[in-house]
């Protein structure tokens, strides 16, 4: 008889924090206490908060244990399940309140939460088939297979859904335009190809809930008269590709795939393809011909997927997010779906919240939560008592929200207006230690890196704009190069042929817009507010704290300091480098870094 | 003169061992369209990198032409056209990682091993790497060390863990 269950998070930040040698000794302490029949432990998808991991949750009490290690994993058998008592240690206790947590519930990180999306994430075994279809798994498919095609996609147009990979198109015109398209066969595909640095929810819902894809684009071949469907996952997310496989095989076992679904004559089967690490391959039609195995290479839209796809057939494509979003719709209505969110974004949107904030992690919240929400009430404000800067949306597609617009709400077209966009939902926290300059350098960079050569402005264009900011950073900028950054970024907003392109500029134009003044400061006072570009730093020695130890003088590569044993040292400013080694050498804080 | 492979396959039994076991994959995958990705993920699994040798034989048994097999494997990050370390170590510079100071890490790494990414070192033990995030955001920086991942590392940390990497 199984009294108890264990709940271990088996998301990607807990495995990294642990959860393997948690789960052993965990097993361990069972059996050396003869209970291991008697608790069922269960390994889940990603639970959200990341930053308190390794998390156990002990069944049917709901009690939350964080940061459990080897060491004091054994307490939660000896004392929670042996001895009927918490292990109060192990309990969240939050900054501002003034008892221990006993329940996620009593967790504002959750509390605020409205999981739809996330529905199975941290809640079923991701490897278990049975668990899925407990919580209505594949019943959206069944009543989809009686619903038939029309009357699916007008309910997905009625929910109003739009596509959660970034841009916001109406996930039912898609579904449409695939239906009426004419050539055969038609393909249904879900990118996977995450690639936005900073956001993990298509990671998390492979890892943690990968039946709720393979439903979704069940329903989705059923709908617009597809038999095959690929998944396209990074190969950066092995775990992901290795869960979603075990599923495809599950799924086939009980019918929901292969020949005649549920008794239904439908016949729909799914592929994995793999990445190989290509940013560009996140926009669609660069993503279709790398499934064809070709280069990752954009082509002019249009025709679009829906028209010509794969292989020049009609092809319907949709981000992970928007496909786990399917299923409920079509089993609680449109009218369900749009009870959250604002009316022109309905239903909710998972965010990463990473960076400088508090708590770190996977949260999902109605669409029009503002940003001080997402900040401060379930990510628990700022770090080391900072002081918020902005959040980076979009990843190198998008730019900043600053803090005057921390009380606006926040949805596809709200963020637009500032002049950055949804993107998939990385949510980038930035502190007054970082520098806008150099954060906007740094999505250059990538893009530099990522352009994949096709077009001019792409690929030329985004190289002189970084030429530009390195020179900027280095402090040899010169006037007017704001001005030559705001008509180049323009120009390749205006000529880029695919989304990358098109929106490359995006970073630099809005920290522009919002902090043209950091860059004055490096151009003009050659100084940078935030103290990280190197070269517009000056290492100085403090002659109060300096005792004279020679770390740094031995540690500087260009023996620019000089000084006696004993005796404070100095910098000579001519021949530094500014390289940092004094400062990281030094162990009392005698390095001054203006 | 160089030997042709079928000949330098009868003196090896090692390398033929390892083409046997790609041409197994292929016969499984011939007759999915566009395979020539998996393909060669598959093949780097088997030889750990992608010599000249393998995409020919990939070319020749998928019947696409050479040209087609290097454009892709010149494409993509992924694929690595020079053999590779014992253990690789891949250090995220994705945004979160880079603005909880990743490249105060990377900076390190590159000191401690002599080398830069894409490099490996000459005793063949690291190469290094670059990687745009992996999706483990919540515990930046993070750095990827053959398939385990390490979070909230600093600068002194990571050079304890490469310690640890024979």
């Amino acid at each position: 008889m199984i009294r108890n269950q264990l709940l271990i998070c088996a998301g990607g930040a807990c495995i990294t924090s642990g959860e393997k040698s948690v789960k052993d000794a965990l097993v361990e302490e069972l059996a050396r206490n003869g209970i291991q029949d008697e608790v069922q432990i269960i390994e889940t998808g990603c639970m959200g908060a990341c930053d308190l991991g390794p998390i156990v949750v002990v069944y049917p009490e709901g009690t939350f244990y964080q940061k459990v290690n080897v060491q004091n994993a054994g307490l939660i058998v000896s004392e929670h399940l042996v001895k009927g008592r918490t292990v109060p240690e192990l309990l969240y206790h939050g900054p501002t309140s003034e008892k221990k947590a006993q329940t996620s519930e009593e967790i504002p990180f959750y509390t605020r939460q409205v999981k739809r999306v996330l529905r199975n994430c941290g809640v079923i075994d991701p490897l278990s088939i049975e668990e899925y279809i407990a919580r209505d798994g594949y019943f959206g498919l069944g009543k989809a297979l009686e619903m038939g095609p029309d009357e699916i996609i007008k309910t997905v147009q009625d929910s109003g859904l739009r596509g959660r990979g970034g841009a916001g198109f109406p996930t039912g015109i898609k579904w449409k335009a695939t239906k009426d398209a004419t050539g055969s066969p038609k393909y249904v595909v879900c990118n996977g190809d995450e690639g936005d640095p900073g956001a993990f929810m298509d990671r998390s819902v492979l890892e943690g809930d990968p039946h709720s894809v393979i439903e979704a684009m069940v329903i989705a071949g059923f709908a617009v008269g597809a038999a095959t469907g690929y998944v396209y996952v990074r190969a950066e997310y092995p775990l992901a590709i290795e869960r979603l496989d075990y599923a495809l095989k599950k799924a086939r076992e009980y019918g929901f795939l292969g020949k005649n679904i549920l008794n239904s004559g439908f016949d729909f089967d799914i592929e994995i393809r793999i990445g190989a690490g290509a940013f560009v391959c996140g926009e669609e039609t660069a993503l279709l011909r790398s499934i064809e195995g070709k280069r990752g290479i954009p082509s002019l839209k249009p025709p679009f997927p829906a028209q010509a796809g794969l292989w020049g057939k009609p092809t319907l494509i949709n981000n992970v997010e928007t496909y786990a979003n399917i299923a409920p719709i079509l089993i609680n209505g449109a009218d369900w779906f749009r009870s959250v969110g604002t009316s022109k974004s309905p239903g909710t949107k998972v965010f990463a919240l990473v960076g400088k904030v508090q708590n770190t992690g996977l949260v999902e919240v109605p669409m029009g939560t503002t940003l001080r929400e997402l900040v401060f009430d379930i990510g628990g404000g700022i770090r080391d008592g900072k002081k918020f800067k902005g959040a980076q949306t979009g990843g190198p597609s998008g730019g900043v929200i600053t803090a005057d617009y921390l009380d606006m709400p926040i949805d596809f077209d709200t963020v637009k207006e500032i002049g950055t966009i949804m993107g998939s939902g990385g949510l980038v926290i930035l502190d007054e230690d970082n520098c806008m300059v150099d954060v906007a350098k740094f999505y250059l960079e990538f893009i530099v890196d990522e352009s994949c050569g096709k077009c001019t402005p792409c690929r030329e264009g985004t190289r002189q704009m970084y030429r530009i900011m390195e020179r900027i950073c280095d402090g040899k900028g010169r006037g007017g190069d704001v001005e030559k950054l705001k008509s180049l970024g323009k120009v390749i907003q205006l000529t880029s042929l695919c989304g990358l392109g098109q929106t490359a500029p995006n970073p630099v134009l809005s920290t522009i817009r919002f902090f043209e003044d950091e860059y004055r400061a490096h151009i003009e006072d050659k100084k940078c507010p935030a103290h990280v570009c190197k070269h517009l730093l000056t290492y100085s020695i403090n002659p109060d704290k300096c005792v004279g130890c020679t770390a740094c003088a031995r540690q500087c590569p260009v023996q620019a300091i000089g000084g006696q044993v004993k005796k404070v040292h100095v910098i000579d400013q001519a021949t530094c480098i500014k390289c940092g080694a004094c400062y990281e050498v030094c162990r009392f804080d005698a390095i001054l870094k203006e | 003169m160089r030997m042709n492979l079928e000949d330098r396959l009868n003196e090896n039994p090692e390398l033929k061992k390892q083409f046997d076991e790609l041409d197994a994959y292929i016969d499984e995958k011939a007759s999915q369209q566009g395979s020539l990705i998996n393909v060669m993920h598959r093949a780097q699994e088997i030889f750990g990198y992608l010599p000249d040798d393998v995409l020919y034989y990939v070319a020749k048994r998928l019947n696409v032409p050479r040209s087609t097999v290097y454009g892709v494997v010149t494409f993509y990050h992924f694929f690595s056209r020079v053999p590779k370390g014992r253990h690789t170590v891949s250090v995220c510079l994705g945004t979160a990682c880079y603005v909880r100071g990743g490249s105060t890490v990377y900076d390190r790494v590159m000191k401690t091993l002599g080398i830069k990414a894409g490099e490996t070192s000459q005793d063949r033990r690291f190469t290094l790497d670059l990687v745009r995030c992996v999706g483990a955001c919540g515990l930046a920086p993070v750095v990827v060390i053959d398939k385990d991942t390490y979070g909230r590392m600093t600068p002194d940390k990571v050079v304890t863990l490469l310690n640890k990497y024979a």
